[in-house]
């Protein structure tokens, strides 16, 4: 009933040639709503230099589909989702109990999910139907998908409302964060489960290989021009959003893989703002 | 110093009868196999002035860590106001060293102020109100001009001042600065410790200070903590600069009479 709405809005708003087939409609939609999200993320993401625990994340996902296809009684989604909750906590809980650098632990972790999603794809000789999560295909999004991904995109603007402004404190210094009372480790897991549900989501329309770049190149791009925390939001959604719909239009008519094409013209942002830098940051 | 602290008692005299107080009791602190901190207590006095100093590893930072529940540790960490009425935890205010800071981030001071002291999301909105108080406590530090800055815009004396105006909203039990001017230029560690002395005068403020320059320690502390592994000596400047265990953990750097000339001339302003 929302897709009906939303096909009529789109077929009056946009009378145009590359939205008129149904999975481009559901496409748009997923795009607008997906994208925010990582330009949310991404400010926390960057900020608190957690580029390769990211990374990981994809590959827990993609043992997450694994193990969803193959264990019974779940659906493949919800499984994967599960699974990528339960490995993000789990390396945010090691790194934050070891002595052992951040970067080792995720690391020993990201290459153990890999090649257990590997093998476990690979059993019997199928891995095949699997390899097209490697580029993922953001023209396979179906109806009920994009429901759950409205379903979590208003999840994760409730939960950036409760934590954001906790997880910026631990960012700049955690012992200023510990002197205030915040308890950094339940915040730590709370924004890495939902990096986490949402890459999960998104994995297999974007595809392992660049799923991390849109949690990377927006905030990277914002961080060049912006100077409080209200321009960094601000400017990482836009620049998310726009190499979207960019990438999805750009995609339709050179006829190549959508996620690719996004993540081509966020890098376009990212290294024109890095140009221009000096202008609005003294 | 004391003198001036009596004098300060002499004028606040109703709140100096109060004697409110911080305890740390038997706080032993052990990462692996290796002691760290062994039956360390502290009594502290509101209106105090408390310097910890040691060589490097004498634990200061990890005691820091523990009060403030960072690192595990047994023991009890107890407040007590004047007529016995509130006792407990104390609230802690605390001013990281600077050089752990991460300056690159697009945050502004007021973002900061934000984020810790209101639970409004610092991305959607920023209100009057909040911006008017974040204005008065930075003025507190003589820093309302610095609120839209970024951080990384910000010298050294100046992001400590505003860490230190940030550590005072709510005004703690307990403030806790780190080593906190490390790398600030002489003017802005001038400025810096005389707002904490003013502050502490007009909040009646505990404070614990770790540092390594020994000269302004025996300027502005009222007692001195040589820590190592476990409190060596606890004292007056006088007392713990002229005991023979302090000059053996530093050294040359107190050898002679130096820790009696006051006024912590440029002699003394070495880091270890």
């Amino acid at each position: 009933m929302i897709l009906d709405f939303w096909y009529g809005i789109v077929s009056t708003l946009l009378p145009f040639q590359w939205v008129e087939h149904t999975f481009m409609k559901n496409a748009l939609l997923a795009v607008l709503l997906a994208t925010p999200l990582f330009g949310i993320l991404s400010t926390m993401v960057v900020s608190s230099r957690m580029a390769f625990f990211s990374d990981s994340l994809g590959h827990g996902a993609f043992t997450g589909i694994a193990i969803g296809t193959l264990v019974g009684g779940l659906s493949p989604l919800s499984g994967t989702i599960l699974f990528s909750v339960a490995f993000a906590i789990l390396i945010t809980i090691i790194k934050n109990k070891s002595k052992t650098s951040p970067d080792t632990i995720i690391g020993v972790f990201a290459s153990t999910a890999v090649a257990l999603g590997l093998v476990l794809m690979s059993f019997g000789g199928g891995f095949n139907k699997f390899s097209a999560f490697l580029i993922g295909d953001l023209l396979s999004i179906a109806p009920e998908e994009i429901v759950m991904l409205l379903s979590v995109f208003v999840g994760v603007l409730l939960l950036w409302l409760c934590i954001f402004n906790k997880l910026l404190i631990i960012s700049i210094n955690p012992s200023l964060a510990a002197s205030r009372g915040i308890n950094t480790l339940l915040i730590e897991i709370l924004f890495s489960s939902a990096l986490a549900v949402v890459v999960a989501m998104t994995i297999h329309w974007v595809g392992l290989l660049i799923i991390n770049s849109l949690l990377v190149l927006p905030a990277a791009a914002a961080r060049n021009i912006t100077i409080n925390v209200r321009q960094y939001h601000l400017a990482s959604v836009c620049f998310a959003v726009f190499s979207g719909v960019a990438g999805l239009i750009f995609s339709y008519y050179l006829n190549t893989a959508t996620g690719p094409t996004i993540v081509l013209i966020s890098s376009m942002l990212f290294f024109t703002t890095f140009a221009i830098r000096n202008r609005f940051i003294s | 110093m004391i003198g001036q602290y009596k004098h300060n008692c002499e004028k606040l005299e109703s709140d100096c009868h109060r004697l409110c107080c911080t305890k740390i009791e038997n706080f032993n602190v052990v990462i692996g196999k290796t002691k760290i901190l062994q039956d360390v207590n502290i009594h502290i006095h509101c209106g105090e002035l408390t310097a910890l100093i040691g060589t490097n590893g004498a634990g200061k930072s990890t005691l820091l860590k523990a009060i403030l529940g960072e690192v595990k540790h047994s023991g009890d960490l107890k407040y007590f106001d004047a007529k016995g009425v509130r006792t407990g935890h104390p609230s802690i205010g605390y001013v990281p060293q600077y050089l752990n800071f991460d300056l690159s981030t697009p945050t502004s001071v007021l973002d900061v102020f934000m984020a810790c002291v209101t639970s409004i999301p610092s991305w959607l909105m920023s209100p009057r109100s909040i911006r008017s108080r974040v204005s008065q406590n930075l003025e507190k530090v003589k820093a309302a001009h610095l609120i839209d800055r970024r951080l990384g815009a910000l010298s050294g004396g100046e992001l400590q001042r505003i860490l230190l105006a940030l550590a005072l909203d709510p005004i703690p039990d307990l403030l806790l600065l780190d080593e906190p001017v490390s790398g600030v230029d002489q003017n802005g560690l001038e400025l810096f410790y005389d707002i904490v002395s003013e502050l502490r005068r007009n909040y009646d403020l505990s404070i614990i200070l770790v540092s390594h320059d020994l000269g302004l320690v025996e300027k502005y502390a009222d007692r001195v903590i040589l820590l190592n592994g476990r409190v060596v000596c606890n004292g007056t400047p006088e007392e713990v600069f002229n005991d023979d265990r302090t000059r053996k953990a530093f050294g040359m750097l107190l050898s002679g009479q130096k820790a009696k000339e006051t006024n912590g001339s440029a002699v003394e302003r070495l880091e270890i």
